[in-house]
């Protein structure tokens, strides 16, 4: 086991950050690999904890691990240092590419690669709503809500931060249904 | 007072963001440019495209972009760019935070919580429904062209979006693999028949 510092926890979740292309899920592996196997600063048991909670907390899932992990540690430095340490390598992609593109606006080949480039993004935002239905508890009684709240949304241009509000408020007034008779 | 509203932007989109990094991308989408027009509808899917395809979270590099992107359309410089770059991120990530200070213990004895439970059985459902208004606002005459007006962008992009999602979910391609493909092809098919 090798002791926890923030110094540590930033260099570690830095490098988690870097290594992932393609987000949250990808992260899980990742970070086991040297929170737990490597650096043994959690066991098993408390890194599944710790990522349920990430995961029913709202947020950027990789971020809220990295905050709950860093916290167990060593509390609010701890999880500043592993939070600083996971947005760090993103932060400095973006911005060199924000930088160099700008230069690029207008530049006929660049737009051309981003015609072809924005449909398949279009795709790849759907490709979630079917491969994930079924793990989302979606079934004939079920399928309304996604139904409804796509078009609350896309046609009525109601916010969905509401659209998430009222799914909490039903989902208590479900439980208070049925616990209540 | 654009520094002041991505900083409440991105709080609310860091509060109410259930449902990982696609579903916050709706979240990003709908303040960003439907509600507060910082950004065309193309300039935020290419900002997707650039988050999928560079190292981090997704929703992290979309922040970081879109707070760049937003102070610098709104008639200011570039450090003033990385300035909202850095103050949209970190909006993001305060709602976490203090979530996690506040309820992390609590959360962990109550995770299987009926009440929790029947929660998320309407969350999980719901931010399909998130993501797929998301698709469906991204499909539009920016992005694909129009059907009359520009009849052969659209037929392409129609073609480039059912082959990106048969590729993506059928065949199990790698999205970036997909989305560099996809930019390839529209580099080359657009520099032979200008539009």
């Amino acid at each position: 086991m090798s002791p926890f510092s923030p110094l540590k926890a930033f260099g570690t979740f830095f490098k988690i950050g870097l290594f992932t292309i393609g987000g949250g899920p990808v992260m899980i592996p990742f970070i086991e690999r040297e929170v737990v196997a490597k650096n043994e600063w959690l066991t098993k048991e408390e890194f599944m904890d710790l990522m349920v909670v990430s995961q029913s907390l709202p947020g950027v899932f990789a971020a809220n691990f990295a905050i709950a992990i860093g916290y167990r540690l060593g509390g609010r430095r701890g999880s500043a240092a592993c939070a600083i340490g996971t947005v760090m390598p993103s932060i400095i992609c973006i911005l060199t590419i924000a930088l160099f593109f700008q230069q690029m606006r207008g530049n006929t080949v660049v737009e051309n690669v981003f015609r072809g480039i924005r449909p398949a993004v279009t795709a790849l935002i759907l490709g979630p709503i079917f491969h994930l239905s079924k793990a989302a508890g979606i079934t004939w009684r079920t399928v309304w809500i996604p139904i409804v709240s796509a078009l609350l949304i896309w046609q009525l241009g109601v916010s969905p931060i509401w659209v998430i509000v009222a799914g909490i408020l039903g989902g208590v007034a479900k439980y208070l249904v049925k616990n209540g008779s | 007072m654009i520094f002041l509203e991505l900083f409440i932007t991105f709080f609310k989109i860091g509060l109410f963001g259930f449902g990982g990094g696609l579903a916050i991308i709706s979240l990003i989408q709908n303040e960003v440019v439907s509600k507060h027009a910082w950004m065309t509808f193309s300039e935020f899917t290419d900002i997707v495209a650039v988050s999928q395809m560079t190292p981090g979270p997704i929703g992290i590099n979309a922040a970081t972009y879109v707070g760049y992107t937003a102070v610098v359309n709104s008639g200011l410089g570039a450090s003033w760019g990385i300035a909202g770059s850095l103050l949209a991120t970190f909006s993001t990530l305060l709602p976490s935070f203090i979530l996690m200070l506040l309820v992390s213990r609590f959360l962990i004895k109550y995770t299987d919580h009926p009440a929790v439970r029947a929660v998320f059985s309407i969350l999980r459902p719901l931010v399909i429904g998130l993501i797929a208004s998301a698709a469906l606002m991204l499909m539009n005459e920016e992005n694909f062209g129009n059907p009359t007006k520009s009849t052969t962008q659209f037929v392409v992009s129609v073609i480039l979006c059912a082959a990106s999602f048969l590729a993506i979910n059928k065949w199990k391609v790698n999205p970036i693999f997909v989305i560099l493909v996809a930019g390839v092809i529209g580099g080359v098919f657009y520099g032979f028949f200008p539009i």
